[in-house]
């Protein structure tokens, strides 16, 4: 039996402890701070310091900024898609991901994955084939669904990273910063789309198939222990290019703008074709977008 | 007096229209008995819709001819021209599976002009500008195409955008797409050590 006056402890101490908690969430998190002029680019030196220690090879790191009004999309075409795996590849090269295949080196890394689905089931994760690999493509009765980060407006993974390595920038796409992510991994756990993937060993690059031309938060060499993912070429699209992976399509599946532009395509295809986004129950919004062309 | 000034009036003006209706329609190409000239021969002023669409200039690389073929009138210059249908002896490589039941040789290649395509209207067009004989039955895919929605896209999002002709990934003569062997899938979790 409580006593009255162990009861009106308790509920002090109760009330005590959870304005302090609240106390505590209302204080903005000021741990980090962007970096000035200064130190970016004493930073862009250094890494490629290290990288030329590293690698025996020049290789430029730039910290291109977004450029003002814009908001990168993309689109993807289901009915053309045909899972030839070009874009897998061509992104490999592009961004400096780990390689494998062979005995030693079996971890490679790829930003996309193609899964090949029943025409008959739709779009269905648990049936899909993420390893189909018959003598051609396309599989009668069959389509095929490429999925890489979707940049979403409103990301989980970026909300859950306890050290706040990951970000958006300004022109939409999701970013991270290889030096300062612990790889604790929760965002891979809080993406739905599986987008991200983990360096468990120290990434093979063989220096003559590396990308010279690399972004701070983009394809510049990655190490051990850190979460990568796609960012729409991030090196590439800041400078007005397509991507990679839209540039190597060879059915012309991938399509890629400024969503503020009115007059690219990405926004001819939202307004004029049958689009829809991944997972839209959960609120993410990307701005990856698949249509039926 | 007044009444043969309007009987004369009432009997001129109706033929002095169908004389202006005339000379705007020009021939009438459902009724006439041999095929419609050319709009240039047939004395027709294009209209400004067509000056308007030449204006649209799509950066694209030459056209993927045939090496040793073109250009074609080095052969058919001394060939009677044939407009039968029939199988032809020459080009035995080419594999027509282009709605063959309908089409032939000589719906798109002009007969006379050998190195130039024949829109339905009769212009004749260089292969550099195949996209709009394409077009003529393709509409939703040439209007996909003009806004870089349909086929490769290079160059740059924001700028120059590098355009393909329809016939550097369709075989104008067997139009499907043809299969490809796809690249390795990714590691398995259980191969990977």
């Amino acid at each position: 039996m409580i006593n009255r006056r162990e009861f009106v402890k308790t509920l002090t101490s109760f009330f005590a402890l959870s304005a302090l908690g609240c106390g505590k969430l209302l204080v903005p998190r000021k741990r980090l701070r962007e970096m000035n002029r200064e130190e970016l680019k004493e930073t862009l030196a250094r890494l490629e310091r290290e990288y030329r220690k590293k690698y025996g090879k020049e290789i430029k790191v730039y910290s291109t900024p977004p450029q003002e009004g814009t908001l990168f999309g993309y689109a993807l075409d289901l009915n053309r898609c045909i899972g030839c795996r070009r874009c897998v590849y061509a992104c490999v090269r592009e961004n400096n991901q780990s390689r494998g295949g062979s005995e030693k080196h079996n971890m490679p890394v790829h930003w996309i994955k193609v899964f090949e689905m029943d025409k008959r089931k739709g779009v269905d994760f648990v049936e899909a084939n993420l390893y189909y690999n018959p003598e051609e493509v396309p599989q009668e009765g069959h389509f095929y669904m490429p999925v890489q980060c979707h940049q979403c407006e409103n990301p989980p993974c970026v909300k859950v990273c306890p050290v706040g390595a990951t970000w958006k920038e300004r022109d939409g796409i999701v970013v991270i910063d290889y030096n300062w992510c612990i790889g604790c991994r929760y965002c891979m756990v809080a993406c739905p789309y599986g987008a991200r993937h983990f360096n468990w060993t120290e990434p093979y690059l063989p220096p003559d198939e590396i990308n010279t031309n690399t972004h701070l938060l983009g394809n510049r060499p990655r190490y051990k222990g850190v979460v990568e993912k796609c960012t729409f070429c991030i090196h590439r699209v800041r400078l007005g290019r397509y991507p990679a992976c839209v540039e190597v399509c060879p059915v012309g599946a991938r399509k890629f703008g400024n969503l503020l532009d009115p007059k690219s395509e990405i926004r001819y295809i939202i307004e004029n074709k049958r689009i829809f986004v991944l997972k839209e129950e959960l609120n993410t919004l990307p701005k990856f977008f698949y249509y039926y062309g | 007096m007044l009444r043969w000034l309007f009987a004369i009036i009432f009997l001129v003006l109706p033929t002095a229209c169908e004389k202006e209706h005339r000379a705007i329609e020009g021939v009438d190409p459902f009724h006439a008995e041999n095929p419609p000239l050319p709009p240039q021969e047939r004395g027709l002023i294009p209209i400004q819709k067509e000056e308007k669409e030449k204006k649209e200039q799509f950066p694209v690389p030459p056209p993927p001819l045939s090496e040793g073929i073109y250009p074609c009138s080095s052969c058919h210059a001394e060939i009677e021209p044939n407009p039968k249908r029939r199988k032809l002896e020459f080009h035995e490589d080419i594999v027509f599976e282009h709605d063959e039941e309908h089409r032939w040789c000589l719906d798109c290649h002009d007969i006379k002009n050998r190195d130039k395509l024949r829109l339905a209207n009769g212009e004749l067009i260089g292969f550099e500008e195949s996209y709009r004989l394409c077009g003529q039955c393709h509409g939703p895919q040439y209007r996909d195409w003009k806004v870089g929605v349909h086929g490769k896209r290079t160059g740059m999002w924001k700028g120059e955008k590098e355009y393909l002709l329809c016939a550097h990934c369709h075989n104008p003569h067997s139009p499907r797409f043809k299969p490809l062997k796809p690249k390795p899938p990714p590691a398995r979790p259980e191969d990977i050590r």
